[in-house]
Formats: C-alpha cells, sequence, structure tokens
C-alpha cells in the first residue's frame, strides 16, 4: 500500500490545483489582509510610542492575522462545504487514510500561507515602514512563530469545521470568530489599551500570542516595555500556541466528521 | 458456511429514534453474484446498504462483507470494495481524468485510469472539468470512481437515475461485464426492468425487512402464477386466468380445428406485478 507521506503529498497536490483553478478563493483569500492593510495604513498614521507608529503595529498583526485567514477561516468554511457535498463520504469509502486528507489540508495551507506572508511582508515593507527582520534570531523567531501559529490556526480549523451544521452556516459561524479575535488580539487596536477582561479573553487564544510574537520581530527592541508583561515573553508565546497545536490535534481526531449530521 | 458468501447478514437492526429503519433483516449475497435490492423509499434499502458498506453502525445483529465486520473496515476492506454512492460531490475544479488518477493512487491495485474512463464512456471528456458535465456523464464518472480500484465487491446505490436509455443499456454492459470478470454487485434500484436485465437474484425490501428473495423469473411465484390467455372471439376479446395454460390453448386450437386461435397471448405477471403485490401496493 502506498505509504502516507506519498498520500499526503498527492492530496496537498490535487488540493492546490483545485484552489488555483478556483479565481475567487485566489483573489479574495490573498487580497483581503491586503485591502484591509490598506485601509487601516492610510486611515491610522499617528505614532503609539515616540518612534513606532500605529501602522507598523497594525501591519504586523496583519501579518499574524493572514495566517488566521488562511488556516482557520478557510479550511473551517471550507470543510463543512465539501462534507456537505459529499466529497468527504466519498473519499471515506476509499482506502485513503483520514491522515493523508488532513495532511493535504496542512500542505495547502502552509504554501497559501507563504504566499500569502510574502506578499504582505512586501506591501508592509514597500508602502508601510516595517523593516525586514534585521538579524539572524530574528528570522528564526518570525519563523517558529509563524510555523507554530499556522499549524495552530489549521489544526483549530478542522476541529471547528466539525461545529456547522450545513456548508451554508459555516461562513456565519466562523466569520465573526475570525473577526473578533482581531479585535480583541491586538490587530485593529493596540492590545493594551483594551479593556482588561478582554485582554483576558483574548490571551486564551492563539493570535493575540502570534502578534505578540511577531512585534518581537518587526517593532524595535524598545517597544517591548509596552507589552503587558514589559517584555516580548516569547517563551509563553511558544508555550501558548504548543498547546494550542496538541490541543486541536486531539480535537481534530475526536470531533472530526466525514458525513453530515443527518447522514448518520 | 459463510465463505463463499460476499454478503451475509442476520438478524440486522437499526432504528433512528423511534423508528425503525431496519427491523432484523436478513441477506445472503454469494461471490461472483449480481444481487439487486428493490423496495418502495423509505424501505431501508440506504440504511442497509450503508451498514454493509461500513457508512452507518448498526443496532443489531449479525453481518460479514467480505469476511469482514463492515463496522471494522480498515484501509485493506475497503482496497477490496468498490462503493457507488446516490449523488456524491464532485470535485467541481479538476478534470475527468485528474480525479480518476487521483482515485487510482488511493488503491493497492488500481485498474489503468485511462481504461476506465473508456470503459464509461467518457473518453471523450477526459480533459473536461467536472462541473462541466451533465448529470448521466457525471453518473458515469462515479462509477468510474468506484471501480478503478478493482473491486471484489461493488455497491451500485440507484446508479442510473437521469439515464437515458442509451447510457442505460451501455451501462448494463458495463456491469455485465464486470460481473463477467468475477465482480460481485449490490444494486439497489427502482427501475423493475434494470433487476430484470442484470440480477442474476433479486430481494425485495419493505418495512425493513427482505420480504423475498428469488431469481427474478421466480420471485414470488412468479413462474408458477396463473398464467392469463386472450383471443379475440367473433369481434370480442376473451381472457381466462388459468393455472394449466398449454391445456387451454390446445383446447382452443381444437376449437379453431386446428387453424390459428386469433389474436392469442399467453402471459405471466410481470416483475412489477410481482414487485406491487409484494409491499402491499396490491
Amino acid at each position: 500500500m502506498t505509504s502516507l507521506p506519498v498520500l499526503g503529498a498527492r492530496q496537498g497536490g490535487i488540493e492546490i490545483k483545485q484552489f488555483l483553478r478556483s479565481r475567487e478563493a485566489v483573489v479574495f483569500t490573498m487580497l483581503f489582509p491586503v485591502l484591509l492593510m490598506a485601509i487601516f495604513g492610510a486611515v491610522f498614521t499617528q505614532e503609539i510610542t515616540p518612534g513606532v507608529t500605529f501602522r507598523q503595529y497594525f501591519v504586523t498583526g496583519m501579518i499574524a492575522s493572514g495566517l488566521l485567514v488562511v488556516g482557520f477561516q478557510n479550511l473551517a468554511i471550507q470543510i463543512p462545504i465539501e462534507r456537505d457535498r459529499g466529497v468527504l463520504k466519498r473519499l471515506r469509502g476509499t482506502p485513503m487514510p483520514k491522515a493523508a486528507y488532513f495532511l493535504g489540508k496542512v500542505i495547502v495551507v502552509l504554501v497559501i500561507g507563504v504566499a500569502e506572508t510574502v506578499l504582505l511582508l512586501a506591501v508592509a515593507n514597500l508602502f508601510y515602514g516595517v523593516d525586514l527582520p534585521a538579524t539572524g534570531e530574528k528570522w528564526l523567531t518570525f519563523g517558529w512563530v509563524s510555523a507554530l501559529g499556522i499549524t495552530a490556526c489549521t489544526l483549530g480549523g478542522i476541529a471547528f469545521s466539525s461545529l456547522a451544521r450545513s456548508g451554508r452556516g459555516a461562513p456565519a459561524m466562523v466569520t465573526p470568530v475570525a473577526l473578533v479575535l482581531q479585535f480583541i488580539s491586538g490587530v485593529f487596536f493596540v492590545y493594551t489599551q483594551l479593556p482588561s477582561w478582554m485582554q483576558q479573553v483574548a490571551a486564551f487564544f492563539p493570535l493575540k500570542w502570534m502578534c505578540q510574537g511577531m512585534r518581537s520581530v518587526f517593532l524595535p527592541d524598545g517597544f517591548a516595555a509596552q507589552e503587558p508583561a514589559g517584555s516580548w515573553e516569547l517563551g509563553r508565546v511558544a508555550l501558548v500556541l504548543a498547546a494550542w497545536c496538541v490541543g486541536g490535534l486531539v480535537l481534530c481526531l475526536l470531533t472530526f466528521r466525514w458525513t453530515t449530521r443527518r447522514d448518520g | 458456511m459463510t465463505e463463499d458468501l460476499a454478503i451475509f447478514a442476520r438478524g440486522l437492526r437499526k432504528s433512528y429514534g423511534a423508528t425503525a429503519a431496519v427491523a432484523g433483516l436478513d441477506l445472503a449475497v454469494r461471490r461472483g453474484e449480481v444481487f439487486a435490492l428493490l423496495g418502495p423509499n423509505g424501505a431501508g434499502k440506504t440504511t442497509t446498504v450503508e451498514i454493509l458498506e461500513g457508512y452507518r453502525r448498526r443496532d443489531g445483529g449479525e453481518v460479514s462483507v467480505l469476511g469482514t465486520d463492515p463496522a471494522r473496515a480498515d484501509a485493506a476492506w475497503r482496497a477490496r470494495v468498490g462503493i457507488v454512492l446516490q449523488g456524491t460531490g464532485e470535485f467541481e475544479d479538476l478534470t475527468v481524468g485528474e480525479v480518476v488518477r487521483h482515485f487510482a493512487g488511493f488503491y493497492p491495485r488500481p485498474d489503468d485510469p485511462a481504461a476506465v474512463v473508456e470503459r464509461v464512456g467518457l473518453a471523450g471528456k477526459v480533459r473536461s472539468r467536472t462541473h462541466a458535465l451533465s448529470g448521466g456523464q457525471r453518473r458515469r464518472l462515479d462509477v468510474a470512481l468506484g471501480i478503478v480500484g478493482r473491486p471484489e465487491l461493488l455497491f451500485l446505490d440507484e446508479p442510473t437515475t437521469g439515464f437515458d436509455p442509451q447510457a442505460r443499456r451501455e451501462f448494463w454492459e458495463l456491469v455485465r461485464a464486470l460481473a463477467a470478470g468475477g465482480t460481485t454487485i449490490l444494486l439497489t434500484t427502482h427501475y423493475l426492468y434494470e433487476a430484470e436485465a442484470l440480477a442474476d437474484r433479486v430481494g425485495v425490501i419493505t418495512g425493513g425487512r427482505l420480504v423475498a428473495v428469488d431469481t427474478p423469473e421466480r420471485l414470488g411465484d412468479r413462474a408458477s402464477a396463473p398464467a392469463t390467455v386472450t383471443w379475440r372471439d367473433g369481434g370480442e376479446t376473451r381472457s381466462e386466468q388459468t393455472a394449466t395454460p398449454t391445456a387451454l390453448v390446445a383446447e382452443l386450437a381444437t376449437r379453431y380445428d386446428g387453424g390459428e386461435v386469433p389474436e392469442l397471448t399467453v402471459t405471466r405477471p410481470t416483475l412489477e406485478d410481482i414487485y406491487l403485490n409484494l409491499i402491499g401496493e396490491r
């Protein structure tokens, strides 16, 4: 029997092919965060602290949000649609292992996530005064925050996909969750200026920690003093994101459904 | 005892809430056989088939499909079983060739994807996106995906719904060729003439039970049921039901002095008559 990595890679290949052929998906997934970046970047130009503009803060958060959109929002909407249309049921009737399907989703998310991040980084660098990471150490932080963040979001997205009863209902359930997270996690507003209860809620979810990790890469070191703990807390960022990866995986395996509820 | 059986079920039960969809169903399908399941909507056909396919859990009873309990289906078992469900999701942005090739990759000893596409009559559509296919063509693609793994046992759930007569004939030829190659086939259909044309044996499900099983010719004592003899006598159509039609025809022949009996026909009940009788519609 063909090995799991090969099956997963093929599944990833066919997912990428399908993504690239659905033009609306490509345009909206890739350009929506760029559009938001452009709008907010044009509106908020004031400085938060001397030497750091809100633009830089916001654009850094948008890079983290891009990962949330690609991993969480995309999958949590797309999988219920595939389930509704019977695509999952059909796959279930073949010897393809469940893990190959997940692997395929992870691969397509990673590819889109990298493309999205490069695009946002380029726009941020060219138009909004965000410098590329200056040292090897910062690149490394950028790499692991992105990798852990997108993994947590992907697994969370697959787990969340089992909540929607139908493909039609999925966007209505998923979009507000993603949007609210962006409001309370320090993307559209400066995190430390939010009410403390809101901060506490956000601290349970990965996006807040992804944003914080990204700020440690793209904002001046001096800005660390403005963070809630007075430092970047990179150890805690890693810990929370890793916990979400593990928890998300467990949830995926426990709750994933191939068929709709009325379908047994 | 069950070794020569592809499918064996005894006392199969499944309820949804207070409604019993399958209520003590017994079924045995031999290896290499084409078996047709008939029954009205809501009789428990699809539930039964989906339990056998490993999609649904049963509440009770014994089941063995290719020697394995489908509730414990693993990849090796699924590689031996082909499934064509009622209306399933397509991969809209892929071409026919791409989908069939992709599915072939799931199986340990698949058929040649190009040959399978040809076999289901989609050779001219191999480069078409699946969303551009007609309903009948989509159904053929479903069949292609069901057989590309060269299954020992193939489930066909209402496979020819929406086919035009020409496409249906071609599909029958395909099923006959698969059966000739040794594939066991469990078919559900609403078309009685389809069951008659394809099946070695027919089972009728109603109220969650199998109420009759036999060859299409003998189902429900069809072969020994009274025949109807009709002929024309002096401008008037005469008709008589009899258990001994040969004797009646011989008598008529004498009556007409060994000449032709005008407009003579001898008919037995059709499969449809028997079926409607069995499900209590007559």
